[in-house]
């Protein structure tokens, strides 16, 4: 497998650091929390990164997305990762774009996909019930009634529900709570009666919240893949999501490294650089090491969702488990080696850490996917 | 991966054909010991006639150092012809006919800093086996901070007189010819008073003596020199100058040792399967150790990524070249924690000598991993300053 990026990813990859960095730096995050933004990114910014074809970048051609898979949309994280900037990209390209293209149905696919890829319209992904990650422990329920189904329960920790226009939620059409077998998936208008959300003020000033689910009809067309069966289609859009978000975690690794070491080389203290303390110096060093590794990993997993997504689980699961530690590692060394301004609202490198421990958690955190490695690897 | 032209994919071929004439079906099977390795040497004692036959065999079409220049007992292939070479040998699970410290590190030295009648003179030894090397570069006081080395090379007009000690000089005892690091100049910066020279060790003045280790016996000796003589013409490069190729064979020695951190992929869960067994929950009793195992695993995939990328990166010249540091520190820290798993999965059965393949012996050896070619320190001291760039103090 090459870990060289092709001439095409090299050109995304630049532009994406471009728009990142110009567009989106981390003042914008700033002055979004400053506002008490409610979406938690900026709309026209949004606009501009749908116009350059990043929220088509998994939808197929016929669709009007650029189709560049995996790789390329992981690449876009990670340099969203290193400017933190906030976006709807990971739920809907990503997510949303992968949950329709592969398991949606014709009229899906032409309601959503194109509306995926021109921005307008946005997918949240509803999952979790408890404050755990729990992919199969589902007790929202989606009775039979009529011709459709009637959903009844709350999930909560989904992130962009406050701009999406469309939910995917995972519901029990058959089974006991915590069993993979009798889960669906339905997509869920946000406009339909008894659908609403809570937005919770999170730490990294993106929006989550909770979405509830009160007795909301839908017609049997609502269904994504097949009724009871939705298990194997959750952990692919799931594995695209924690894939995506491992890429950002490296980002933002990186670039706490990155500046950790601007500050290391600035810093004088008993009348020298701190840099030049070998106590500092080991910590950084290690912590480049651990940065290296999880960059090559990251990469194996997003090639494998782009080859053989259905065998991507145990990189994947690798991947999120190490780039959750990783970056957790550099957040708080960052924070250490800059010392008490390290700790100030005022410095960017505080913004860092609340990221990173909110994207270790989202879809699993490194402990979640450290066990699911151990199972599929069968100990 | 890209497509092979037509001439590699016809080499390829008749690579195909001559190993499967010329390789005996002995040297087809694993090596079972460190044993069945084959060194070369004036006193060397083949193993089996097929391990005699395998190496005059290779080392006729210069194949034990396919990269190396034909006049210099290579075998004067390509990058990529030595590599379809190892890979067709790697499919007949060929051993390599011959493994010597000459061909890893003193051939590369002389390749690079030697003059032509050094070259002339010991590379074909090296590349058909009959000399045997050993490397002299650590002392009692010379470990990490080797450039304060003492061992003394003195003029005597027609030749220099070596008079000194070196120390983990692997298979000392058993070598011919040791190349050594040695202090000409006293007087000058010590990075600048150093030079390599090339010593023959089949005189009275070199005298060796194996070293005991806490996992037992070892390869490693000391060397003792007591006016050794060594030729003028065989002081590699300037007087003084010994300490650049020092550097660069140090580079070569932690990729080897980096590199052997390849053995990580080896699953450790499946060992801690068989030898403590699955609860009814489908998983390992120990459920402590089960995530230490998943967390190590997980790691040696990343760090295995992380070599194979680095080598991409390397062949393509947009690598990091300190990243081989990078690699040497987390490979060997990364080995020692694998070998501390497999000592926890075994339990008691892995306290005894002997027992499970050598485990203890194994484990505590590699105890060494992050001493020898530059201790972890000291790779985290090169990669914060030549990566991180920060200062010195």
């Amino acid at each position: 497998m090459s870990h060289l990026l092709s001439e095409e990813q090299e050109m995304l990859r630049e532009a994406a650091r471009g728009f990142c960095q110009n567009k989106a730096p981390i003042a914008q995050l700033r002055s979004l929390r400053d506002q008490g933004s409610e979406f938690g990114f900026d709309p026209d910014t949004w606009r501009e990164m749908a116009e350059m074809g990043w929220s088509g970048i998994l939808v197929p051609e016929e669709y009007d997305g650029v189709a560049m898979g995996h790789r390329a949309a992981g690449l876009i994280m990670e340099e969203m990762g290193r400017t933190l900037t906030g976006s709807p990209f990971l739920s809907s390209a990503i997510m949303g774009a992968t949950g329709i293209s592969q398991y949606g149905t014709d009229e899906q696919k032409q309601t959503y996909l194109s509306r995926i890829a021109s921005g307008e319209t946005i997918i949240g992904v509803a999952v979790d019930e408890g404050r755990k990650h729990a992919p199969t422990h589902v007790e929202l329920t989606a009775a039979r009634s009529g011709n459709g189904f009637l959903l009844n329960g709350q999930k909560q920790f989904v992130a962009d529900c406050a701009s999406a226009d469309a939910y995917i939620v995972s519901a029990r059409t058959a089974g006991k709570e915590d069993e993979a077998k009798g889960i669906s998936l339905f997509l869920v208008p946000k406009t339909q009666n008894g659908v609403s959300h809570d937005n919770r003020p999170m730490i990294d000033s993106r929006n989550a919240g909770t979405v509830s689910f009160d007795n909301v009809a839908l017609d049997a067309d609502a269904l994504l893949g097949e009724v009871d069966e939705g298990a194997g289609a959750w952990s692919h859009i799931l594995d695209a999501g924690r894939a995506g978000l491992a890429a950002e975690m490296s980002g933002a690794a990186q670039e706490s490294l990155h500046r950790t070491i601007d500050y290391l080389q600035q810093r004088q203290q008993f009348g020298r650089t701190i840099g030049s303390f070998q106590s500092l110096q080991h910590r950084a060093a290690h912590l480049y090491s651990e940065i290296e590794l999880g960059k090559s990993i990251v990469w194996r997993a997003l090639s494998m969702m782009d080859e053989a997504p259905q065998m991507a689980g145990l990189m994947v699961s690798a991947a999120k488990a190490k780039l959750g530690q990783v970056a957790q590692l550099a957040a708080q060394e960052s924070i250490q080696m800059h010392g008490g301004i390290g700790m100030t609202d005022e410095f960017d490198i505080g913004f860092f850490i609340k990221r990173i421990r909110v994207a270790d958690a989202l879809y699993g955190d490194h402990h979640f996917h450290a066990e699911r490695y151990a199972q599929i690897r069968g100990f | 991966m890209s497509e092979e032209t037509e001439d590699l994919t016809h080499f390829r071929a008749t690579v195909r054909d001559w190993l499967e004439q010329n390789c005996p079906p002995e040297m087809r099977q694993p090596m079972r010991s460190v044993e069945d390795v084959c060194w070369g040497g004036r006193h060397w004692k083949f193993a089996s006639d097929a391990q005699k036959i395998w190496l005059e065999r290779m080392a006729a079409k210069g194949w034990t150092v396919p990269e190396w220049p034909q006049k210099y007992g290579g075998g004067g292939l390509s990058r990529d012809q030595a590599r379809i070479v190892r890979a067709e040998m790697k499919k007949i699970k060929a051993r390599p006919p011959l493994q010597s410290f000459g061909i890893w590190m003193l051939g590369p030295a002389l390749l690079k800093y030697g003059n032509e009648e050094q070259k002339l003179e010991h590379l074909p030894k090296i590349a058909r086996g009959e000399i045997r090397w050993a490397q002299g570069y650590s002392e009692p006081n010379a470990g990490s901070d080797l450039a304060s080395l003492m061992t003394k090379c003195e003029d005597r007009g027609d030749h220099y007189e070596v008079t000194g000690q070196k120390v983990w000089t692997s298979y000392a005892d058993q070598a011919d010819w040791i190349f050594v690091l040695v202090r000409t100049d006293f007087e000058a910066k010590k990075h600048e008073g150093i030079s390599f020279i090339l010593v023959d060790m089949d005189q009275p003045g070199v005298t060796t003596r194996p070293i005991k280790l806490i996992s037992g016996k070892s390869p490693f000796c000391e060397t003792f020199f007591d006016k050794a003589r060594a030729e003028k013409k065989n002081l590699i490069g300037e007087i003084n100058k010994g300490w650049t190729i020092a550097k660069y064979l140090l580079t070569h020695e932690r990729e080897m040792i980096g590199g052997m951190g390849s053995d990580v992929m080896r699953p450790v869960g499946d060992i801690a399967v068989q030898q403590i067994g699955l609860g009814e929950d489908k998983k390992l009793a120990d459920k402590m150790l089960r995530t230490d195992l998943a967390r190590m695993e997980i790691d040696g995939l990343a760090f295995m990524e992380t070599l194979a990328r680095v080598q991409q990166e390397a062949k393509a010249g947009t690598g990091v070249g300190a990243n081989s540091s990078m690699l040497k520190y987390y490979g060997t820290e990364l080995n020692k924690r694998r070998l501390e798993l497999m000592m926890d999965c075994a339990g008691s059965e892995g306290l005894s000598w002997g027992a499970e393949n050598d485990l203890a012996a194994n484990w505590l050896r590699t105890k060494a991993n992050s001493i020898e070619g530059g201790t972890s320190e000291v790779q985290l001291n090169i990669i914060a300053k030549r990566i991180l760039q920060l200062p010195s103090t």
